[in-house]
């Protein structure tokens, strides 16, 4: 990695309960300033990970440094509350027996108004201070997790799967709040996130996560444009993998040629995002519409290669011809990726 | 001990738990929502009624559950001066602050040692937590004059503790200490179970936030794990209190005058029963302080989560070298509430059996007691279900009235309600004085909240969707009642069942007074033996009552949480 100096080092973690292996060869580089989004379907291990960097587990292997400092490996640990590490709960965990000034007191030494005052201001809690948690709305408890856990000026703050208990209208709302406030504090961070839009839309750079390690990190751009493979394709946007086979430093599928410079010949996979794909109505066409999913701004066409391969369109606007049944024609048009098979 | 079985939990597949709310309403963000969604229905729920047959069911059972205390005041209201002066001549000051006294000690002892106890139990790698938590809370199937009678047995220059230590002069056990040691000995399971519920149910969370923001472990437990399990201690002491305020049999047996025991003695010395009435009145009053002081000790936070998230499981803090140490004094205390009276019943029990002591008085007294404790249990479960039915259903101004007063009882030491129904019966309804109905009555009144509250429980969890539905397949009310509502509560109600049941066997105040002459429950021939000190003879009927209370004890202990002890109460 270049570029910036290394805040968060893990290097190996491994964290298995008992037959279950929840982290195997974990491997993240978090720099100061950077709020990096660890991207992974549910059960992939991405909570187990933050509660390893807090301290809350104990790695089996591995290693946990921040700033250099080695806080968990075989021989060191440091407890949760000597890191310098902050976490907002999923569930947000605020103290149901303190108001919202106690809880965002909760970190600082003696109860130094002004700081608290300050962090009220910045997380917009003004007016909410001798509100207990109880009382107030989802956003606000989010914000008041958020705004605790930042009171105590950590050298890394980490949330998990902060805006999952937000519904859809709020958590775009919430989202470039918690933004903002992180940019205020000039705050590093890793949020954990199974939404591939939220991890993309907010985050400087994006960790792939699959079955216990990261497979991929990279900036929002790097991992949707070049995934390292299949699975990273899937987990980040819609993709559609499509047979193919290399010759000449040329792969041909049934959407059209890739260039595959310096790749062996033999089979392949070849990812096109559903964007990519142009489709027209053609009573000639190769490919049938299978069913159409209508968004309103855009839609979902699903269709159906002669060869029996799924391909899925992504289009702007409405298209009334493109109907369930309809005979089209596809072609590539944009950007492609060959997979190694 | 890097990481307990309990670390599972850890893993990110564990599916949401979201606990039962009492209230009914959404917990978290979804109480904002609550003015959307009413919205969204876009028209007002028809008014629902109650049923004239359930609403005059739950009058009914209202009327009776009021009946002592409103009978009380009457005649307090009509008393004569000469009444009045034989009240204050009994130094009515000295009772209430010897009742309070003996109430105080008793809750911080059990707090004292119930807290920490749980926390070992619950928390810690202690050796055995698991057995512990069984043995510790069995203490609680000793009825308090048993317990008091076989502490003594242990004392006094030919006790126990005199033959097997070979100590010449050991002091007899009475008064203050003798009370205060066999309450506290037999009632701290009260406290220990509700803590131990509360720890379980912490949001471990909540701990671990504290530890992410600075605090060590020791200032996480000072600052969050306290403060949360305040509630649980509060309601466990609240227990404890009006157990203490409410026992007849133990401190009779160890001759400290309270309020119990000068109502006693007014009863049967007074021709006019007037004044033990007033003094009835009074120690209402005090179990009604009690109350109050509990509620104020819960403060104004609300202990649910406030999100919907995962319950993980806390570790189990490792004790390292004051594991043994721990086990030791955890052992001492389950030893000491466990063996003491179990050894002095079993030795007075032999000794009974050796001199050739009659059997069949000790069988007769059994039958009665089973039988009574039955019709009681069943016929409290029949009173609960209207009340348990109106107040989930249909909320409104009946359905508190009657949740309040079925409370009532529950305030209500035995004694008082055993005098209320004496007065009544023998000035208005002698064809029902000294008979067993009136004593089964007296049963339903005083536990009836023991076989609402589970009911009130599970059907505030069965969503009235499920009857709704039975209703649109074409069902009537009273039909769904019986094919889907009471299949779905029946284990609540056999544990109201139970709970009544093991309550009313142990009962004694009550019985004593309302019994017909000749008629004998366990309980009866526990205390009119042990009053005349024939120990031997008390053994037997002792033993039994406790290995009755046992087994349900064991099926309540699995089941009580703090919710549900909490809801044992009036709001």
């Amino acid at each position: 990695m270049t570029g910036g100096d290394v805040l968060l080092r893990c290097e190996g973690l491994s964290k298995r309960f008992g037959a279950a292996v929840a982290l195997d060869g974990f491997d993240l580089e978090v720099r100061r300033g950077e709020l990096v989004a660890l991207l992974g379907p549910s059960g992939c291990g991405k909570t187990t990970a933050l509660r390893l960097i807090a301290g809350l587990e104990y790695p089996d292997d591995g290693a946990v440094r921040v700033l250099g400092r080695t806080v968990a490996d075989r021989h060191t640990w440091v407890p949760p509350e000597r890191r310098r590490v902050g976490l907002v709960f999923q569930e947000w965990a605020l103290f149901p027996h303190l108001d919202v000034t106690g809880n965002v007191a909760f970190g600082l030494d003696g109860h130094p108004d002004g700081r608290v005052g300050e962090m009220l201001a910045l997380a917009r809690l003004d007016g909410l201070a001798h509100r207990m948690p109880h009382e107030l709305s989802g956003g606000q408890q989010q914000r008041v997790a958020l705004a605790r856990a930042l009171a105590p000026g950590p050298d890394l703050v980490l949330l998990d799967e902060p805006f999952s208990n937000l519904d859809a209208q709020l958590r775009a709302e919430v989202r470039s709040e918690v933004r903002a406030l992180l940019e205020a504090t000039s705050t590093t961070a890793v949020f954990v996130t199974h939404d591939q839009e939220e991890a993309l839309s907010i985050s400087d750079r994006v960790a792939v996560m699959l079955d216990g390690s990261v497979r991929q990190m990279g900036s929002p751009f790097e991992v949707y444009t070049a995934p390292v493979d299949a699975g990273v394709a899937r987990m980040v946007g819609q993709a559609n993998l499509v047979a193919a086979s290399i010759a000449g430093g040329l792969a041909r599928s049934s959407l059209g040629d890739v260039p595959a410079p310096g790749l062996a010949d033999g089979a392949c996979e070849v990812l096109i995002r559903p964007e990519s794909v142009e489709i027209a109505a053609d009573p000639r066409g190769a490919a049938t519409v299978e069913h159409v999913e209508f968004f309103g701004h855009d839609q979902l066409v699903r269709c159906r290669t002669a060869e029996g391969e799924r391909v899925d369109v992504r289009l702007i606007g409405p298209h009334p011809d493109l109907v369930a049944g309809a005979t089209v024609s596809l072609r590539l048009r944009g950007e492609a990726r060959v997979l190694p098979a | 001990m890097r990481q307990g079985p309990s670390a599972l939990t850890g893993h990110d597949a564990i599916p949401r738990l979201t606990r039962a709310r009492p209230s009914g309403v959404p917990e978290g963000k979804r109480q904002v929502d609550r003015t959307d969604e009413r919205v969204a229905i876009g028209r007002a729920r028809p008014a629902r009624s109650v049923p004239a047959g359930l609403g005059l069911a739950v009058l009914g059972v209202s009327a009776v559950a009021l009946t002592p205390i409103l009978y009380l005041g009457i005649r307090a209201a009509g008393a004569s001066a000469e009444a009045w002066d034989t009240v204050l001549r009994v130094d009515t000051l000295m009772l209430g602050v010897r009742t309070l006294g003996l109430a105080a000690a008793v809750t911080a002892t059990c707090i004292a040692l119930g807290v920490p106890l749980a926390w070992l139990v619950v928390r810690t790698d202690l050796p055995g937590a698991r057995t512990f938590a069984v043995l510790l809370a069995l203490p609680l199937v000793v009825p308090s004059y048993v317990g008091a009678f076989a502490i003594q047995a242990w004392f006094g220059n030919d006790g126990l503790l005199a033959g097997a230590l070979a100590l010449e002069h050991v002091p007899t056990v009475s008064g203050f200490w003798g009370a205060w040691l066999a309450l506290s000995l037999f009632t701290y399971p009260y406290v220990f179970l509700v803590a131990a519920a509360g720890l379980r149910g912490l949001d471990p969370s909540l701990e671990e936030a504290s530890r992410t923001l600075g605090s060590p472990r020791r200032d996480s437990f000072r600052r969050v794990t306290l403060p949360l399990l305040r509630p649980a201690i509060a309601a466990g002491g609240l227990l404890v209190a009006l157990y203490v305020v409410h026992d007849f049999g133990a401190v009779s047996l160890m001759r400290y005058e309270t309020f119990t025991q000068a109502i006693f003695v007014q009863y049967r010395s007074a021709f006019d029963r007037t004044p033990a009435a007033i003094l009835s009145l009074m120690l209402v009053a005090v179990a009604i302080a009690i109350l109050a002081t509990e509620q104020r000790a819960r403060g104004r936070a609300r202990y649910f989560r406030t999100g919907a998230g995962a319950s993980r499981r806390p570790r189990r803090l490792p004790l390292r070298r004051w594991r043994w140490p721990a086990f030791a004094a955890v052992s001492t205390v389950a030893l000491v509430a466990l063996g003491m009276p179990t050894i002095s019943l079993l030795d007075r029990f032999v000794a009974g059996a050796l001199d050739g002591i009659d059997p069949a008085p000790v069988a007769r007294a059994a039958v009665g007691a089973v039988s009574v404790s039955a019709a009681g249990a069943m016929l409290a479960l029949a009173a609960a279900f209207p009340v348990a039915l109106v107040s989930t259903r249909y909320p409104g101004v009946l359905a508190r009235a009657a949740e309040r007063s079925s409370y009532v009882g529950y305030a209500l030491p035995g004694l008082v309600v055993a005098l209320a129904f004496v007065f009544l019966a023998a000035n208005a309804l002698p064809w029902l004085y000294q008979s067993l109905p009136l004593v089964v009555v007296a049963y339903v009144v005083l536990f009836l909240p023991q076989s609402t509250e589970p009911l009130r429980g599970a059907l505030l969890q069965l969503s009235p969707r499920l009857e709704e539905a039975g209703r649109s397949l074409g069902r009537s009310r009273r039909s769904v009642f019986r094919t889907v509502t009471v299949p779905l509560v029946s284990r609540p109600m056999l544990a109201g069942l139970a709970l009544v049941f093991v309550t009313a066997m142990k009962e004694l105040p009550a019985t004593l007074l309302l019994r017909p002459t000749g008629f004998e429950t366990l309980a009866t021939a526990v205390w009119s033996w042990a009053s005349i000190g024939a120990y031997s003879q008390a053994a037997a009927p002792a033993l039994l009552l406790i290995a009755v209370s046992a087994g349900p004890l064991y099926l309540l202990s699995r089941r009580l949480d703090v919710g549900h002890l909490q809801e044992v109460r009036p709001e």
